[in-house]
């Protein structure tokens, strides 16, 4: 544990808390001006959370421990994450943490946690949601696995901070076969893990086609506003893992504030850019078939496991 | 995908300015800048469901101030509530008014909403809106414009 991995460590948790509605609020803003309408303003997350904290809780009856404690564990495992996982510096607070099967299992934990509450309602969408967004869970952690796991072969330890390491060591390891196809990879299993377009539409108010939402559609208040920041940080967290994995420039790998500063600010950039391309790629496409999803998913999958092939063959 | 770039790029802003510069003052404190809104239709001929979808359209667009429709009264902080209240959606709105947590608002909606309107005296009408929840906030009109509801969920935010 030395002082920059802990420096950028709190750097780190404070910039994805921080950023993350707004990178919510940016999206939205974005998908709100092509569609010709004004926009609610990249602070409305923000004023939202604010407004949901004010309120009471609510405790559904039934519900059991799973159902209080799942927004807290979504936000904590987020949170872990976002302070170990290279973001903003390379140099990590807990390097045993920073591992790729420790955060990808940290991130399903959050999913998990959340799909248990959304049964613990004993509603029909809790279960309905649950059941999908676990289908699609499914399907989604291997190929992350895999497809970061493609990247660690060269590098030659699955430690994220490693991974990003090597990368800045040696650029044209980004234009191999191996990185092209597990980056087409992760862009997909991404935009399914965090509920965007095509599998799922975060601005739905129909319960038949949600995924995301129709497990959370009992929690009021404080609780609410938990779990639309966790959904918020993960976004964030999943969007700066795509960005330090593939374009690591700027991430700081020396003690300083300049560079700290420095990897700060590329870290916000990035994710901003992948943020507005995502919002932007998102009004062209509808939302595809449930029975659909699997196919989109099975074909990142094939890339990835592709793209491991193509590590260990073409090295 | 190109032809819906280009008519994105022809078709430009639609949204219109909005009616009044100033920013009302806000009905409760604790909702101001955002309010999530769940729309109750407790036996509306549709007339006010059309002007208030239209008042969530890119031509009223109400989201800008901070209003946004939600799936579930444990999201909401407002009910929006058309129609005369029929025998089958008495005990539903009241169940839906108690899953709201406080604070929260009631806004009827359209002259049946207020008063019953031309369902006065009907068979099937339990009675308007404040005999069964308590109502905060009142929207004339059968149906209401939309700028009439912009103007009503502009009091809820402040904005």
């Amino acid at each position: 544990m030395n002082p920059l991995g802990v420096a950028g460590g709190v750097l780190q948790a404070v910039v994805i808390v921080g950023g993350a509605p707004l990178v919510v609020g940016l999206m939205r803003q974005i998908r709100a001006r092509l569609e010709g309408r004004a926009g609610a303003g990249v602070a409305q997350p923000w004023r939202d959370l604010r407004k949901q904290l004010r309120k009471q809780p609510a405790s559904p009856r039934g519900t059991s421990e799973i159902y209080r404690s799942a927004p807290v564990l979504l936000v904590a495992t987020t949170l872990v994450v976002a302070v170990v996982a290279p973001f903003v510096t390379t140099a990590s607070a807990l390097p045993a943490v920073a591992d790729l099967f420790v955060v990808v299992a940290l991130l399903a934990l959050g999913t998990v946690m959340i799909a248990l509450a959304g049964i613990d309602t004993g509603t029909a969408f809790g279960g309905m949601g649950a059941s999908r967004e676990v289908t699609i869970l499914a399907l989604v952690e291997p190929t992350v696995l895999v497809a970061i796991f493609a990247l660690s072969v060269r590098a030659g330890s699955t430690n994220l901070s490693a991974i990003v390491g090597s990368v800045l060591d040696d650029p044209a390891r980004l234009v191999s076969p191996a990185s092209l196809l597990a980056a087409v990879a992760l862009v997909v299993v991404i935009v399914a893990e965090t509920g965007r377009l095509p599998v799922d539409n975060p601005a739905t108010h129909l319960e038949l086609t949600m995924v995301h939402e129709a497990m959370v559609l009992e929690y009021a208040g404080p609780d609410l506003a938990l779990v639309e920041l966790g959904s918020a940080m993960r976004l964030s967290v999943y969007l700066g893992l795509l960005a330090n994995l593939f374009v690591p420039w700027g991430v700081a790998t020396g003690p300083g504030v300049a560079a700290l500063a420095v990897g700060v600010a590329a870290f916000a950039v990035k994710v901003t850019l992948l943020a507005a391309a995502l919002a932007l790629a998102e009004v062209f496409l509808a939302k595809l078939r449930l029975f659909r999803v699997p196919e989109l998913l099975a074909g990142s999958f094939l890339l990835a496991l592709l793209s491991v092939t193509t590590a260990y063959v073409l090295v | 995908m190109l032809s819906l770039w280009r008519k994105i790029r022809r078709t430009g802003r639609v949204a219109e300015p909005p009616p009044s510069a100033d920013r009302p003052t806000p009905l409760t404190s604790e909702l101001a800048g955002s309010v999530q809104i769940r729309h109750v239709d407790a036996g509306s001929c549709n007339g006010c469901e059309i002007e208030i979808g239209s008042a969530f359209g890119p031509v009223y667009d109400a989201e800008r101030y901070g209003a946004r429709l939600v799936a579930s009264p444990r999201h909401a902080d407002a009910l929006l509530v058309t129609g005369a209240v029929t025998r089958n959606m008495a005990e539903p709105l009241r169940r839906t008014f108690e899953a709201v947590s406080a604070p929260k608002v009631v806004v009827a909606v359209g002259d049946c909403a207020r008063d019953c309107g031309a369902f006065t005296g009907a068979y099937g009408v339990v009675g308007a809106v404040h005999d069964i929840v308590p109502v905060d906030l009142e929207v004339a009109g059968c149906p209401p414009r939309p700028e009439a509801i912009v103007e009503a969920l502009r009091t809820l935010t402040g904005r």
